[in-house]
């Protein structure tokens, strides 16, 4: 173990750049002053027509892109903009980035508006009965090279490394809920093998549309507490219902310690390890006794070179619906063991929702900006403890502690955890 | 020189419309004279569809085989014929401990629904968004979700197979397949990974699918040719099927000390993506070819899509950089099978390393016979619309640089 090599011999990954876009806000700055102050970003939504829908609350970023442009062109807008915030902090030219991408981005298909539209262009093309054939006869018939674009699930990563000029094939994956960590992970992987200096990792997700929020209605997986938005997010409390679907961004810019410092760039912290396991139990729950998840911690923590006792601050998954809530716990206890009691832990989804695919990148900037600040952002919403969870989540309001290490948990449908632990640069 | 630390193939499967399994694929190849196609569902255009399969063989229980929208049964079935084949299927440990990275877009709509919903917006006074609501409230199963999201294909994988190392799903037509497997081999080499499961699978038949391809004007409408020979036929040139190709990969060391078939060994993928002109197209199949050496392969397999522009790009670069090694264009006999285009090429360049025997011409002249058995080809894939991949396979026995 040298100053830039870690305690398996590999290097040490420095991140010199972060970004952020959430409903609370764009950048860190607006998010980290809101997040601590307990503000939350979820509210009615406005976006589109919610009649009919069990859910009709959400953390949508309505400020980035018009309602009309739809969910591909703001799910690339808040990647953009993640991204850029973090390649100027780590003072790379936005255009030239240089280094590899990998892009954690949400599934993508046709959405409603251009189906419709294509069903008017199939009808004025002569198309007698609505239904595909008349979508492929207007598909056929016209040129809607846009629509094209909506339907390829690269087209985000395509856009994104033509702005920043990211170097070679972008990758874009999907781990689910735990996408954001899976695309910081994949990042830190490629400089340890040392196939880049720099990386950028990006989680993005600007799906939130009445289609996405019926899916998740029909697996009775959202909050329905519609009636007071800001206070529907309540993770580790007893009357907690569900997750509250929300939209953002984040962005990391990592580099191997030793590049970094020879270029004299500023360490905001270190990736320090990542762990990950899949679970074979059920597509949409977990294991009943944890061990996935519990065996994603412990192979971060190894990653990581770090012990049980040099956790100061757990980043939860913490989603608010009951079954992750109790699992999140289980896991940690086992861990943990006694120690958990006084480890603090809180979850960012209490304030800006549950963010999916962006949700393991854009907790993992706040992670970071709690190492740096020295600020706990609360767990709000925890009127009523479940006393089933006996932690301490940092209830309600913020609290100032010396942070060294982090734990960021994601866990996600299809058996996706994957853990980072995020860590301050040594002494 | 072989090292331990090479990237061995120790397993395949594929299911395609030529049949199940890495055998009868490899035979059904050997002996092509024309595809299976579907001509009469999907008209104007053709589908290369999968053959009848009892999916039980792979999927035993019929409840997760509900479960399952048509991609995700062929990628999880295809996924059983590669751990059978690589003798890992049912080994608790070594599945417990096994990597994998699928490659997978994912995504079938109930076309019932949808139409449903279409023909309402025709007839409703009503605002159309309120209706939409109305009817995927309704009428949407509530399950389905779960049979179109991504990362569910490498969900199901775990859950009907056990594998649980680790589970990632890369998305993005060709490229998705191209970096699963660039990925999967990097960490292997690495020594981040021992042994992982890599590939992905495709359901051409389904009408959203085609609907992508044509919004571009990508489809073929007239007769089957073979892929370089597509340009005088109506439509764009590319015909689509249904599919997977599963392999596992290891690193040397693990397949041997296990006492496991080696196919053949793994050198390093190189990939790259930019502007698609021609010109910037040609110059980064240059600089790949550079640097894998495709060009002194003994034969090259290629995944081109038939896309029009794309493929004359592939076939121009081919002509002019590697014109004395003969060219299979195997997505003539498969059909396109998207994120599945470069691990169904890899695993046909397997086949033909294992057997000691090439792989005759495809029904175009572009492809000219070989004149011995290759111990070294080249994979390429021109992504239809981005993205470009490129790796050299040598015998069981060869160096995996």
């Amino acid at each position: 173990m040298t100053r830039f090599t870690d305690h398996a011999g590999r290097p040490v990954i420095a991140i010199t750049g972060a970004g952020v876009v959430s409903s609370l806000g764009a950048g860190k700055e607006e998010n980290w002053a809101k997040l601590t102050s307990g503000q939350s970003g979820i509210h009615t939504i406005r976006r589109f027509a919610t009649e009919h829908l069990r859910t009709t609350i959400a953390g949508t970023v309505d400020f980035m892109t018009p309602a009309e442009a739809g969910s591909g062109a703001l799910t690339y807008a808040l990647a953009e903009a993640a991204a850029l915030e973090a390649i100027r902090e780590a003072g790379f030219a936005i255009d030239d980035f240089g280094g590899p991408m990998f892009l954690a981005a949400p599934p993508v298909e046709l959405e409603w508006w251009q189906r419709l539209k294509l069903d008017e262009d199939g009808r004025k093309a002569g198309g007698t009965a609505p239904g595909y054939d008349r979508l492929l006869l207007a598909a056929r018939a016209g040129a809607h090279p846009d629509f094209f674009g909506s339907t390829r699930f690269g087209d985000v990563a395509a856009k994104l490394q033509t702005r920043i000029g990211a170097r070679g094939l972008p990758i874009t994956l999907s781990t689910a809920c735990a996408s954001g960590a899976t695309a910081i992970q994949l990042g830190a992987e490629a400089i340890r093998r040392g196939e880049a200096e720099r990386v950028i990792s990006v989680g993005t997700d600007g799906s939130v549309t009445a289609e996405a929020l019926v899916r998740f209605s029909l697996l009775s997986a959202l909050s329905t507490q519609n009636d007071a938005p800001e206070k529907a997010s309540k993770p580790f409390s007893k009357d907690r219902d569900g997750f509250v679907m929300a939209e953002g961004a984040g962005a990391f810019v990592m580099e191997s310690l030793e590049s970094a410092t020879a270029r004299g760039a500023t360490i905001l912290g270190i990736l320090e390890g990542c762990g990950e396991c899949a679970d074979d139990f059920h597509r949409t729950r977990s294991k009943p006794d944890g061990s996935p998840a519990i065996a994603a911690v412990r192979a971060a923590l190894a990653d990581a070179g770090a012990g049980t006792d040099g956790v100061d601050y757990v980043n939860a998954h913490g989603t608010s619906t009951p079954e992750n809530d109790k699992m999140e716990y289980l896991s940690l206890s086992t861990v943990f063991g006694e120690d958990m009691a006084s480890i603090p832990i809180s979850s960012n989804k209490s304030m800006i929702g549950h963010t999916l695919t962006a949700a393991g990148a854009i907790e993992a900037v706040f992670s970071l900006l709690t190492i740096r600040t020295g600020t706990l952002p609360p767990t709000i919403n925890h009127l009523n403890p479940d006393p089933a969870i006996a932690l301490d989540v940092v209830p309600n309001v913020k609290r100032e502690a010396d942070v060294r290490r982090v734990l960021s948990n994601s866990f996600g449908f299809g058996g996706q955890n994957t853990c980072l632990v995020i860590a301050a640069q040594p002494a | 020189m072989p090292t331990p630390d090479d990237v061995v193939i120790t397993g395949i499967g594929l299911l395609t419309s030529l049949g199940e399994g890495a055998e009868a694929n490899w035979a059904a190849l050997r002996g092509f004279s024309a595809p299976v196609l579907d001509r009469e569902r999907f008209a104007p255009y053709a589908v290369h569809p999968l053959p009848e399969i009892d999916w039980s063989q792979q999927i035993p229980k019929r409840g997760d085989q509900r479960q399952m929208e048509a991609w995700q049964r062929i990628g999880t079935y295809t996924a059983g014929l590669a751990l059978d084949d690589a003798g890992i299927k049912g080994d608790e440990a070594l599945c417990a401990t096994m990597d994998m990275i699928v490659a997978a877009s994912g995504g079938e709509r109930d076309v019932d629904v949808d139409s449903m919903i279409l023909e309402k917006a025709g007839e409703s006074d009503e605002d159309i968004g309120i209706a939409i609501n109305q009817v995927l409230t309704t009428e949407l199963r509530p399950t389905l979700f779960l049979a179109q999201l991504s990362n569910l294909l490498a969900g199901n994988i775990s859950i009907v197979h056990k594998v649980t190392g680790s589970s990632r799903t890369f998305m993005g037509e060709e490229g998705s397949g191209i970096s699963a497997i660039q990925t999967a081999a990097a960490r292997i080499r690495a020594g981040q990974s021992t042994h992982a499961l890599v590939g992905a699978s495709y359901n051409g038949e389904h009408p959203d699918m085609l609907l992508g391809f044509e919004l571009a004007h990508l489809c073929l409408r007239g007769e089957w040719a073979p892929v370089w020979d597509r340009e005088p036929i109506e439509g764009g040139g590319m015909i689509t099927g249904s599919g997977g190709a599963f392999l596992v990969l290891e690193s040397r060391s693990h397949a041997e000390a296990r006492g496991a078939k080696i196919y053949c060994t793994l050198g390093r993928i190189a990939a790259d993506q930019g502007p698609v002109g021609t010109q910037q197209t040609t110059a980064r199949l240059e600089r790949l070819a550079a640097e894998t050496g495709i060009a002194e392969a003994d034969m090259i397999v290629s995944s081109a899509s038939g896309a029009l522009a794309r493929t004359a790009d592939e076939k121009a670069f081919l002509a002019a950089h590697a014109p004395s090694v003969p060219v299979r264009g195997i997505t003539s006999a498969f059909g396109f099978l998207r994120d599945a285009q470069f691990p169904i090429a890899v695993a046909v360049a397997a086949l033909s390393l294992s057997h000691g025997e090439d792989l005759p011409p495809l029904g175009s002249d572009f492809e000219t016979q070989a004149e011995k058995a290759p111990s070294s080809i080249g994979v390429l894939t021109t992504g239809f619309c981005a993205a470009e991949g490129m790796v050299v396979l040598t015998k069981a026995n060869g160096g995996g640089e």
